[in-house]
């Protein structure tokens, strides 16, 4: 056997080993039973065609990896900033799994969740008793402060009301009448996780705001809106404010809650915004929400208790962190320090510097709608051109503000934004009108594999890259980040190139 | 302007939910009221007779269309009827597949969402049938409607029918603020139709709201696809409905929490009203008749 127990090989090794090599080969030959290779090539090399780009963007009944995740993960993910929450999700076991596996994946952290556990029984009379005992368990079992319900698809399609549901646990003595379980109803099969985290929000809001009477104060909320990058990103936040002498409160706050240490005990609840804490943010003069499309109904229901509300799309780069701070200033009266203006200039330099390289770059760009808004800004300031801007859980609206970005940039000019596509149409776009670099999560690694277009991982989730969200993408501190990490790509990619051709290879410089 | 008032109306299939609930909403608006009736039927026609033509927009039809609900506008699926009335219909799928109930949760959702319930006084829900999923219960969920007027009759199955939305009601009530309005007799003309549709009201802790007589006017109005508001202004049958819809009006707030009788209890009172034969009487019956054949 090529597998030692005093010298364990790695699965990309072991399967070169010689044994393993004549296994895998003899199951192709004998039970894949595949067509021949240069068919399979043929096949492959058609794909990349304009005649299968056209088939395959008129597509209509099917959709191949959807750059998107259901409404649950998002509610998931916006319970979690709050202390001592624990989400409970009203549904089948299968769904809650994805949940936790997939924020895990990214933050290489544990993160809890739980299901009601429904089966065929619940799903004809109705998931009551699940509830009924789930809340009971998970409240004793893991005694958490608040326990936040969502629901799946199978909870909603056969319409359990959480409403009346939750007070029935409640009069059953599943969780004491005074303890917090605040709920959004997240059918996963409308929206997207960004909507899911929006209702999710809106439900602890309304839970805790509901009936209180608001007394005005001089505070500032804040919703960050989902992001893989909260850790870091809430943290350079909480610095900004710190620098402006703001007074806020995020609202949802993973950064500890995702970023627990190595010290001998294990947190299943750290950090999070405080229920005080959302009582207080009541009396807020303002929220403002760092993503427009992670937050529309919790801001409207902010204006609807008397707050002033603003949203951003992702602040990122020179005129995304711009407007956030001009934002604050406007929304609070604290001027912007000359410490920021340092900050925006070294940034502004650090992007003259390489402008050599970063001029003339041409970018697909896909992830969430606020995200790619915020990259597509970030790559025309860099001198690059965003060609392909795509998210699949982007609606016409969305399309219709990035193309008046665009149209307000030379460099916008050959943008194409494509609102509700997936990935699989994005690797017949990229085929056909090829591009120098890709930004997206890790799901883009088949599209960098079977395209040749170096995918930079920027946004949630980056399952194959470690600690990247342990640094911050927002304000001018995050925008250096980017800058390097797009700057990283191109270098290693010319080295690379340098390497690969003797030809090349007076151009493997030192310096570059 | 005053607060939206949401009522619904159940009750079993094929009573006269849609003929009774439009009518009388024909009459309310003479009161001055600005309503929306939002049709929960996979059928969709709940609006036909206020639209004088069935609605071919449903909001699953145009989603469907559309790819998604959330490209779709509410001028796209609301339409405007008789005397200013606005119409929408939920929609939903073929018999035999898919989820209907679904469906209603949607469109619900949908207007809500979309300002559909905006400058109106009332919103009608018609839904289809039994409350037999948590789909066609969306409209008694919190916040919904507030009143449920139960359309039955003398005949068993529509008590039987009413009983059952009766506790669908309950389960809602106790922990909202959803009540039962009353129930509306649609005369069927069956034997003590009047003093049966009391008793199940009494026993309900309920009332009957409206006897609404059995005219052929509703008939030949419906065949033109008009209210009786509409194709006969004048008639009695007009009045009828006239007098229904002030006094739904004027049940606003006065809603009970129902208490639901058993399969048992409601077959006793049929008993009581001669409607049902016991035990005894079916075997003596059967007795005789067996001896006639005998002889």
């Amino acid at each position: 056997m090529p597998q030692q127990a005093d010298k364990v090989l790695d699965h990309s090794q072991l399967f070169q080993e010689p044994d393993y090599r004549e296994m895998l080969d003899n199951k192709r030959v004998r039970f894949e039973c595949g067509h021949p290779d240069t068919m399979v090539q043929e096949i492959a090399d058609w794909t990349k065609s304009w005649d299968y780009r056209e088939k395959n963007l008129a597509r209509e009944a099917l959709t191949v990896n959807p750059a998107k995740a259901c409404q649950p993960l998002g509610a998931v993910f916006a319970a979690a900033g709050y202390a001592g929450t624990l989400s409970f999700v009203h549904g089948s076991q299968g769904c809650v799994s994805y949940y936790r596996s997939h924020l895990s994946r990214h933050f290489k952290e544990p993160a809890s969740a739980v299901s009601s556990s429904m089966t065929e029984d619940a799903a004809v009379f109705g998931g009551l008793n699940n509830l009924v005992d789930g809340l009971a368990n998970a409240h004793a079992l893991y005694q958490p402060e608040m326990i936040a319900v969502s629901t799946t698809c199978m909870a909603e399609v056969i319409g359990d009301d959480l409403t009346s549901f939750i007070q029935q646990a409640k009069s059953k003595g599943s969780v004491p009448e005074d303890f917090a379980v605040p709920y959004a109803h997240t059918p996963a099969f409308v929206g997207s996780h960004v909507d899911g985290y929006d209702n999710m929000q809106r439900g602890i809001l309304e839970h805790f705001w509901a009936g209180a009477e608001r007394v005005p104060d001089e505070r500032l909320n804040i919703v960050p809106g989902f992001d893989g990058y909260a850790v870091a990103n809430n943290r350079e936040l909480k610095r900004l404010l710190g620098l402006m002498g703001i007074e806020a409160t995020i609202l949802s706050d993973v950064s500890d809650v995702y970023d627990t240490p190595s010290d001998g005990t294990f947190r299943m609840f750290a950090g999070g915004t405080t229920q005080d804490e959302v009582m207080a943010a009541l009396n807020a003069k303002a929220t403002l929400s760092l993503q427009h499309y992670c937050s529309r109904k919790t801001l409207e229901y902010c204006t609807s208790v008397g707050q002033e509300t603003a949203s951003l799309h992702y602040p990122l780069g020179i005129g995304g962190t711009d407007e956030l701070l001009m934002t604050l200033q406007d929304l609070t009266g604290r001027p912007i320090p000359e410490s920021l203006r340092l900050e925006r200039g070294r940034l502004v330099d650090a992007l003259a510097d390489s402008q050599a390289y970063l001029h003339g770059k041409t970018y697909a760009i896909y992830g969430d709608p606020d995200f790619v808004y915020a990259m597509a800004r970030f790559v025309m300031e860099t001198g690059g051109e965003p060609r392909h801007l795509l998210a699949t859980n982007g609606s016409k609206a969305w399309a219709k503000k990035l193309q008046a970005l665009l149209d307000a940039s030379p460099f916008g000019k050959d943008a194409q934004v494509w609102a509700g596509k997936d990935l699989w149409a994005l690797r017949s776009i990229l085929a056909t009108e090829p591009v120098h670099l890709l930004i997206g999560n890790s799901h883009g690694k088949y599209l960098e594999q079977d395209l040749g277009v170096p995918l930079i991982r920027l946004t949630f989730p980056i399952f194959d890259r470690h600690h990247h969200h342990r640094f911050p993408t927002l304000g001018y501190q995050g925008g250096l980040q980017v800058l390097v990490r797009i700057l990283d790509t191109i270098f290693d990619q010319l080295d690379r190139k340098a390497q690969a051709d003797p030809l090349a290879a007076v151009s493997f410089d030192l310096t570059r | 302007m005053t607060a939206l008032r949401q009522i619904a109306f159940y009750g079993k299939g094929g009573i006269g939910k849609s003929t009774t609930s439009q009518n009388t909403l024909a009459a309310l608006v003479e009161l001055d009221q600005r309503i929306l009736i939002v049709g929960c039927d996979p059928k969709a026609d709940s609006t036909r007779l206020i639209l004088n033509a069935k609605a071919q927009d449903t909001v699953l039809h145009m989603a469907a269309e559309m790819g998604s609900v959330e490209d779709l506008e509410v001028e796209d699926v609301l339409r405007t009827g008789y005397k200013g009335i606005r119409c929408v219909e939920s929609g939903g799928p073929e018999p035999g597949v898919g989820c209907a109930g679904r469906g209603v949760i949607t469109a619900i959702n949908f207007l809500e969402e979309n300002g559909a319930y905006d400058d109106v006084d009332y919103v009608s829900y018609d839904v289809l049938g039994d409350v037999v999923c948590g789909g066609f219960a969306m409209p008694i969920r919190e916040n919904k409607a507030q009143e449920i007027y139960i359309v039955m009759s003398g005949e068993m199955m529509a008590l039987y029918a009413a009983n059952n939305i009766s506790k669908g009601i309950l389960k809602y009530a106790t922990s909202g603020s959803v009540r039962l309005g009353g129930l509306i007799c649609n005369e069927r003309q069956t034997d003590r139709e009047i003093d049966l549709s009391e008793a199940l009201a009494a026993k309900l802790g309920t009332k009957l709201i409206h006897f609404v007589p059995r005219d052929n006017v509703v008939q030949r109005a419906e065949l033109r696809r008009m209210t009786v508001l509409q194709y006969a202004p004048d008639s009695q049958q007009a009045d009828e409905y006239r007098a229904l819809a002030t006094k739904i009006h004027e049940n606003s707030g006065k809603g009970v929490i129902p208490t639901p009788i058993s399969m048992d209890e409601l077959e006793e009172m049929l008993l009581e009203f001669g409607l049902m034969q016991s035990e005894e009487d079916r075997l003596k019956a059967i007795a005789e008749a067996e001896a006639k054949v005998a002889a």
